[in-house]
C-alpha cells in the first residue's frame, strides 16, 4: 500500500534554530495517524509546514505529488486540509458563509452535497447557520473549523490540537466525529497534547520530543510503552500541562 | 444667506461627496483585502477622465499604449515567476489578460480617436483602459510585496502615484480637458435645477454601491474578497489565493476611479494632477471611517462634499484647508476613543 502523505527527512527552521529536525512521517489512505508530544515539541511546526504555512527542508508527497515547491492554495487544491490551531474562521461572517468558502475551489453541485454531509456531522451547526463565527462558544467553533475544512473534500485532514480549551464532553463529541470520518474515506493526521483520548482512535502513533520522533508504531503499542505511559498518559503530570 | 442658497450649496455638495463616497468605499476595500493604502486611486480618476475626454475629441490616449507596456511587463514577471512550474493552460490564461485584452483594447482606441467615436463607446473604452492598467499594477508593484509591513505597501504605493502622475502630465499635457456631458436633458424641482450630468452622478454612484453591496453579500468571490480581508490564513487555508482577492480588489478600485473621472470630467476642467486631491477627500472619508466601515465612509464622503460646498462659498481660498482640517479632530477623537495604540497588525 503506498502512502497518501509522505514526509521524508523534514528539517523545519524559525530563523537559526531548527525547530524540527530530519522528521519522516506517512499516512496510508483511510487512516488516523496521531503525533503526540508535549508543549514545544514541533507539532504544531510540522503540520504548518506539510500544509506551506512555513517553509520546509526535506520532500513531501501527497498521493505521489511533489508538494515542497506548491503553495497552500495549491495543496488544498490537491486535497490537503488543515485546521489550524487557531481555528482561522472568518469572525464576521455567518457559519453558512464559512461553510460556503470551505468549498471555494469546488462546484456548485458539490458544495450542496458537502452542505448536507457537514450539517450530518454537526447537526449543531445547521441550527446556527446564520449565526456568526465569532459568537460561537469554542466548541462549536471547533466544529465550524473542521466542517469548512470538510466542504473542500479533502483526502487528508490534518486537525492540530482539536480539543485545546474545551469542555470535556465536548471533546468526546469531537473525537467521536474524527472516527466517523474514516468511515467517509477521509484519514486524518491528529496532533494532540490530550494523548490519551488521541491514542485511542488513531491506527499509528508518533511520539514527538525536542523536534524529532522517539518513537512510532501502532497506537496501541505506543500507549503501552512505559515512557509514554509515564510522560503523556497522566501516570505523571510534569510536563504535559498545557497553555 | 438664503434657503435658496443653501439648497444650492446641499445640491452641489452631495453631487461632489458621491463622487467622494465611491472612492472612499474603493480605498476601504483595498485597504482591507491588501493592506494597501492606495495613494494611485486619483490616477485612476485622471485617467478615466482625461482618457475619456481625449477620446470624446478625436485624440489617441496614451493611456491605451501604457496598458499594454503594463501588461507584458506583468506577463514576464508572471512567466519568471511560474518558471518552476509552466504548464499550458496558465500561459495562454497570462496571456490573454495582460497581452491580448489590452493590444485589442489599444486597436480599438486607435480607431475610436479616429472616427470620433460615440459617447458610450468612448466611455467603455476608457474604463477598460484603466482597469487593465490597475491590474498590472497590482501585479508589478503590489503583488510581490504583498508579505511585507503596511509601511513598505504605503510607501511602494507613494511611489506608483507619482510615476503615474509624471505618465499623466506626458499623455494628456499641462492644460486641463473637458469631456461630454452624460445626458443633456434636466429636470426642475421648485427653486432647484437638476441638470441631466447630476442626476446620473446620483444614479450610478447608487447603482454602483447596491451593485457593490449585492457582490460583497451574494457571491462567492465577494464572499472571498471579505474572507480574506478578514483572516487572510483562514483564506488561504481554504484555497483563496491572495493575488487573486487582491486582483478583484484592485480591479474594482480602477473602475470606480475611472467611473469617477468620467461623472466629473463633464462638470469640471480636469488638469493631470487634479485626480489626486479628489482622490484624497475620499481618503479623508475613508480614515473618518478608520478604513474599515463602508456605511461610514459614505456618510463621511457626503459630509465632506457639503461643508466643502460651503466653505467655497464662504472662503473660496481657504476650501481644501478647511476640508482637510477636518481630519484632525477626527484623528483625534479617535485616538482618544481606542485606548491602546494600535499597532501594525501581525502576519
Amino acid at each position: 500500500m503506498s502512502a497518501l502523505l509522505s514526509v521524508s527527512d523534514a528539517h523545519i527552521a524559525y530563523g537559526k534554530v531548527e525547530a524540527v529536525r530530519g522528521v519522516s512521517l506517512e499516512v496510508a489512505d483511510n487512516e488516523i495517524v496521531t503525533i503526540v508530544g508535549a508543549n514545544g515539541a514541533g507539532k504544531t511546526t510540522l503540520l504548518n509546514a506539510v500544509m506551506g504555512v512555513l517553509p520546509l527542508k526535506g520532500r513531501i508527497a501527497l498521493a505521489g505529488e511533489d508538494l515542497v515547491r506548491l503553495e497552500i492554495e495549491e495543496r488544498v487544491a490537491l486535497g490537503l486540509s488543515l485546521v489550524a490551531e487557531h481555528r482561522e474562521l472568518f469572525a464576521s461572517m455567518n457559519v453558512e458563509d464559512n461553510l460556503e468558502l470551505g468549498g471555494f475551489r469546488g462546484t456548485r453541485a458539490q458544495a450542496a452535497s458537502a452542505f448536507e454531509r457537514v450539517y450530518a456531522l454537526f447537526p449543531r451547526l445547521k441550527e446556527r447557520r446564520k449565526q456568526l463565527a465569532g459568537t460561537l462558544s469554542g466548541g462549536e467553533q471547533q466544529m465550524l473549523a473542521m466542517g469548512r475544512a470538510l466542504m473542500g473534500a479533502p483526502k487528508l485532514l490534518m486537525l492540530d490540537e482539536p480539543s485545546l480549551g474545551l469542555a470535556p464532553i465536548i471533546v468526546a463529541d469531537i473525537f467521536r466525529t474524527i472516527g466517523e470520518l474514516r468511515s467517509a474515506g477521509v484519514s486524518v493526521l491528529l496532533v494532540e497534547q490530550n494523548a490519551q483520548a488521541a491514542l485511542k482512535i488513531a491506527d499509528r502513533a508518533y511520539v514527538m520530543e525536542l523536534g524529532e520522533f522517539i518513537l512510532e508504531g501502532r497506537a496501541s503499542e505506543v500507549a503501552a510503552n512505559e515512557r509514554v505511559a509515564a510522560s503523556y498518559l497522566g501516570f505523571q503530570h510534569e510536563g504535559a500541562s498545557g497553555i | 444667506m438664503n434657503s435658496t442658497i443653501l439648497l444650492f450649496l446641499v445640491q452641489d455638495g452631495i453631487t461632489n461627496g458621491a463622487i467622494y463616497a465611491l472612492l472612499g468605499l474603493a480605498l476601504v476595500l483595498v485597504f482591507a483585502v491588501t493592506r494597501v493604502i492606495l495613494i494611485p486611486q486619483g490616477e485612476f480618476v485622471t485617467y478615466g477622465a482625461l482618457t475619456y475626454a481625449s477620446l470624446a475629441s478625436g485624440q489617441m490616449p496614451g493611456t491605451a499604449k501604457l496598458a499594454v507596456v503594463m501588461g507584458i511587463a506583468a506577463f514576464v514577471l508572471d512567466l519568471f515567476a511560474a518558471r518552476r512550474a509552466l504548464h499550458g493552460r496558465k500561459i495562454a490564461r497570462a496571456l490573454a489578460v495582460n497581452i491580448a485584452l489590452p493590444a485589442a483594447v489599444l486597436a480599438l482606441t486607435v480607431w475610436a480617436a479616429a472616427h470620433h467615436a460615440p459617447v458610450p463607446i468612448a466611455i467603455a473604452l476608457s474604463l477598460v483602459i484603466v482597469a487593465s492598467i490597475g491590474l498590472s499594477l497590482y501585479r508589478l508593484a503590489f503583488q510581490p510585496l504583498a508579505h511585507t509591513s503596511v509601511l513598505v505597501l504605503l510607501i511602494a504605493s507613494v511611489g506608483c502615484h507619482l510615476a503615474m502622475q509624471g505618465l499623466g502630465l506626458l499623455f494628456f499635457g499641462a492644460e486641463g480637458q473637458r469631456g461630454p456631458v452624460l445626458a443633456d436633458a434636466a429636470l426642475t424641482a421648485g427653486p432647484l435645477r437638476f441638470t441631466g450630468q447630476s442626476l446620473a452622478v446620483y444614479g450610478i454612484t447608487v447603482a454602483f454601491i447596491i451593485a457593490l453591496w449585492l457582490f460583497f453579500g451574494l457571491s462567492l468571490y465577494g464572499k472571498a474578497l471579505r474572507a480574506t480581508a478578514v483572516n487572510r490564513l483562514g483564506a488561504r487555508l481554504v484555497g483563496i489565493r491572495t493575488s487573486l482577492s487582491g486582483q478583484i480588489a484592485f480591479l474594482l478600485a480602477s473602475v470606480i476611479g475611472a467611473l469617477s473621472g468620467i461623472l466629473i470630467v463633464p462638470i469640471t476642467t480636469l488638469y493631470y494632477d487634479t485626480g489626486f486631491l479628489i482622490g484624497l477627500k475620499g481618503f479623508i472619508a475613508a480614515i473618518i471611517a478608520g478604513l474599515v466601515s463602508y456605511p461610514v465612509t459614505a456618510i463621511a464622503a457626503l459630509m465632506i462634499g457639503i461643508v466643502e460646498a460651503f466653505s467655497s462659498f464662504y472662503a473660496s481660498n481657504f476650501k481644501e484647508v478647511i476640508v482637510f482640517m477636518l481630519l484632525v479632530p477626527v484623528l483625534l477623537l479617535r485616538s482618544l476613543a481606542t485606548p491602546a495604540a494600535l499597532e501594525e497588525e501581525k502576519d
